[in-house]
């Protein structure tokens, strides 16, 4: 490899926030027409350091070169100018604009006036790409995987050689993973350095050519994907061995269910049935999984059981007692507890502004007597769960707009789980969590599951649902369209099942 | 007719501050900068365009003092908001406080430094800015003066709100100013200067509303000097900012419909002499017709909210602060 050939080098990166190290001698370089996969824990300073490549953040120390000559970025101009383009995990769009405007915006090839041909360019670029994308939308009409391809539209347009993408698959469906790998691969081929952001292990070795490792803000290895397995690559993440198999704890369930739903029908605004007469049972001690494409219903039929959203037709049933329309406060009350984890991984659940010992306190305030706040008990809880669930913050005071994504989640997580409730609703818990909190969580619904709850797990992963679900039902345009065992059950019977095809697998009902 | 014209035509003259405040606050908006001082900005550009006109006997340098005066108002705002990230409520509405004070100190200063205690602008210069007909569109029956005998000002103020428009809508650099409004950390990744932006335009608004000040001292007080001139007009321009959908081209309709509001206050006794059937329009209290426009803008407030259109609402980022390194 000659010196040219080298799109980016990092030496000796230290980047410091407050009193908190985020990256410490990160020596990291990627080459022109290759893919490097940037893998991390939650926390490692993934993002901090390609924030530093992309104008956001300044380094405290250590150089940048790019394309060999030692540079300085001191904003997103200027990164722009080297090249560079930074696909964010929280998309930097303007909603109220269309594709087109947005891939111009800040494009020195948007002339003074806006003019209807502007939108012939930038559609004939999006042709030159190789893409097909429908970009005269508006941007709050698109799904997710349309937004990101805006993204990458935007940055190569401004002729970025260099991508950064920062966890492009979190928000991504198996399918549209596979086509924006596709379209990451024509990059390379065409001489694009990549640098990919992801705690994925799978994607990891699937996508990437190189591997650099960063734990504890710290690059602790580089090594390349071909000579490299999923085991090694975790034990070089987490800084030792961990097996990857998830427990399924055999608990004696009870016949009689604890928790029941009857022909549930739920209405969106536009009067369509998005949950369309369902009915399943959940017992004491079993982990039933949700499995179904994005938008299938999980949502409504979340916010139904804790009382969010208003039920057409129906019954929720705990304990032989109707739920529907009970008060938020009421269902809390008889332990049903709700975690839903959105798409964006903030904005629900906690009070952003609040540091963790007071999201605490928004769950058991109630229960403190007088007229007074008591804040003891909440400090108490919020040492637990930062204990117990590995949540790296500055303290528990720290507002959790702060904290790192994964971490804010483990306060969510940990907050709805240890407040020890009878049925746990959760939906994908484990959303952009790296390898060791996924595990945390797994363990503690197991933990709660053992104690005799009933665990809903909404999920996206089948494979995580396969080892950790003892059954797995599956929603599909609001239907279920099949309960199975997922101890004999197939990945690609439930693929067949979450498509709509009805009854294929062997139902244990 | 002649009651219905002579009605319309003060209804238009009435709007004028109202048009200038308006843009000026949409422009200020749409980039996401939420300055409650239009109040101040205009009591302070109203103060200085007089005093300049009243030295100078110059309406060019009166306007151009004005503006200019307006700016710097807003620079102050841009100051203390974007780059110390101050609270832009509380910004908005010390500005105002202090614009009123402003005004009334020097203009009290500048009653007792004129010998007989009555600064008032010269002949020449109140003729310059009075009335006067546009050759053969005047001609044209009711329209011609409705619309073709103002004085200079108001047709600058519609000029102004229109190349505003033509600006936001239609230009680069008013798209850019949309996107620092609507979401500043896209603009800032998309390599835009998102302080300069703010900056330019909030100082391009309060300019605009310092002529909006302007007009009410020069042309509305008949050019005697008034401490209390603008009289909360600048708070229903602020109003009128939602009326208008946060577009510089319907602030043209919105502020001849309060323009109207403000000219029945005044007439509505002549509407109920000269139609019998208005008769009632005369036994409303005038306190009635102050609080139209707010009513107005209420409804119209709760009007948007009831669409789901995402066009037409307030700039998505206004009043917040933006932050680069804050997530």
């Amino acid at each position: 490899m000659s010196m040219t050939s080298t799109a980016i080098e990092l030496k000796g990166i230290r980047k410091v926030f407050g009193n908190v190290v985020a990256n410490d001698q990160v020596d990291l370089s990627v080459r022109k027409g290759e893919i490097l996969a940037l893998l991390g824990e939650n926390g490692s300073g993934k993002t901090t350091l390609m924030n530093m490549l992309s104008g956001i953040y300044q380094p405290d120390g250590g150089t940048i070169k790019v394309n060999g000559k030692v540079v300085h970025i001191s904003s997103p101009e200027d990164s722009k100018k080297f090249g560079i383009g930074m696909i964010h995990q929280h998309f930097k769009l303007v909603e109220l604009f269309s594709g087109i405007d947005n891939v111009l915006l800040g494009s020195s090839k948007q002339e003074f006036f806006l003019r209807k041909k502007r939108i012939n360019t930038v559609n004939q670029a999006v042709k030159d790409f190789g893409l097909s994308v429908d970009l005269s939308k508006k941007v709050y009409d698109m799904s997710v995987s349309e937004k990101q391809s805006v993204e990458i539209i935007k940055v190569l347009f401004n002729g970025a050689k260099i991508l950064i993408l920062d966890e492009p698959t979190a928000v991504l469906t198996p399918q549209e993973t596979q086509v924006l790998f596709d379209i990451l691969r024509k990059m390379r081929d065409n001489g694009c350095a990549i640098v990919i952001i992801t705690h994925k292990l799978n994607e990891v070795l699937e996508i990437s050519d190189r591997v650099t490792i960063l734990r504890k803000g710290k690059s602790i290895a580089t090594v390349t994907t071909s000579e490299t397995t999923a085991e090694e690559l975790t034990e070089l993440m987490v800084g030792h061995a961990v097996k990857l198999e998830i427990e399924r704890p055999e608990v004696e369930v009870e016949d009689s269910p604890l928790f029941s739903v009857h022909h549930l029908v739920v209405e969106n605004e536009d009067k369509i049935n998005i949950i369309d007469d369902i009915s399943f049972d959940l017992r004491r001690g079993e982990i039933l999984g949700v499995a179904g494409v994005a938008g299938s219903g999980q949502k409504e039929l979340c916010e139904s059981i804790a009382g969010l959203q208003k039920v057409k037709r129906g019954a929720i049933l705990y304990e032989k007692e109707n739920i529907v329309d009970k008060k938020p406060m009421d269902i809390i009350k008889l332990g049903i507890s709700m975690s839903f984890i959105p798409e964006d991984r903030l904005g629900m659940g906690l009070s952003a502004s609040m540091g963790i010992r007071d999201n605490m306190l928004l769950k058991n305030y109630r229960k403190s007597k007088g007229l007074f706040v008591d804040r003891k008990k909440a400090t108490e809880t919020a040492n637990e769960i930062v204990n117990k669930y590995d949540i790296s913050a500055p303290d528990i005071v720290t507002p959790v707009s702060r904290l790192s994504g994964g971490n804010v989640q483990k306060v969510l997580l940990g907050r709805e789980i240890e407040a020890k409730p009878n049925v746990i609703i959760t939906a994908y818990p484990v959303r952009g969590l790296d390898i060791n909190s996924s595990y945390v969580v797994y363990n503690a619904l197991n933990a709660s599951k053992k104690m005799g709850a009933g665990v809903l797990f909404i999920g996206e992963d089948l494979d995580v649902m396969l080892e950790l679900c003892d059954r797995i039902m599956v929603l599909c345009h609001g239907k279920i369209t099949g309960v199975v065992d997922a101890k004999t059950t197939t990945k690609e019977k439930l693929g067949l099942l979450m498509t709509g095809v009805k009854e294929v697998a062997n139902s244990d009902d | 007719m002649n009651t219905i014209i002579k009605f319309l035509f003060a209804a238009i003259k009435a709007g004028v501050p109202f048009l200038y405040g308006t843009t000026g606050e949409i422009i200020t908006q749409k980039s996401g900068s939420l300055n409650l001082g239009v109040e101040g900005m205009m009591y302070m550009g109203a103060f200085v365009g007089f005093y300049a006109g009243f030295k100078t006997n110059n309406i060019f340098l009166a306007l151009i003092c004005a503006f200019f005066t307006g700016a710097v108002a807003a620079f102050v705002f841009a100051f203390l908001t974007v780059t110390l990230q101050a609270n832009q409520n509380v910004t908005g509405l010390a500005l105002t406080i202090f614009g009123g004070g402003f005004s009334t100190f020097f203009g009290e200063m500048m009653i007792k430094f004129t010998p007989n205690g009555l600064p008032k602008l010269s002949e020449e210069f109140i003729k310059g800015l009075s009335e006067f007909k546009i050759p053969f569109l005047s001609d044209i029956p009711y329209i011609g003066k409705l619309l073709f005998s103002h004085n200079i000002l108001v047709y600058l103020s519609i000029i102004v709100a229109l190349l505003c428009w033509v600006y936001l809508r239609f230009t680069k650099y008013g798209l850019h100013t949309r996107s620092v409004g609507e979401n500043p950390a896209a603009a800032d990744a998309s390599g835009l200067n998102v302080t300069l932006i703010k900056y330019l335009n909030i100082m391009l608004g309060g300019g605009i509303c310092g002529l909006g000040g302007a007009y009410v001292s020069l042309v509305n007080g008949g050019g005697v000097w008034n401490n209390g001139c603008v009289n909360g007009q600048g708070w229903i321009s602020v109003a009128l900012v939602i009326f208008a959908s946060w577009s510089p081209a319907k602030a043209i309709f919105g502020s001849l419909v309060f323009g109207m509001f403000t000219e029945l206050q005044i007439r509505a006794n002549d509407f109920a002499h000269e139609f019998p059937f208005l008769g009632f329009l005369g036994h409303i209290p005038t306190a009635f017709y102050k609080m139209l426009p707010f009513a107005i803008t209420a409804l119209v407030l709760v009007v948007t909210s009831i669409s789901q259109k995402r066009e037409g609402n307030q700039p998505a980022a206004c009043g917040i602060n933006y932050y680069r390194e804050e997530r």
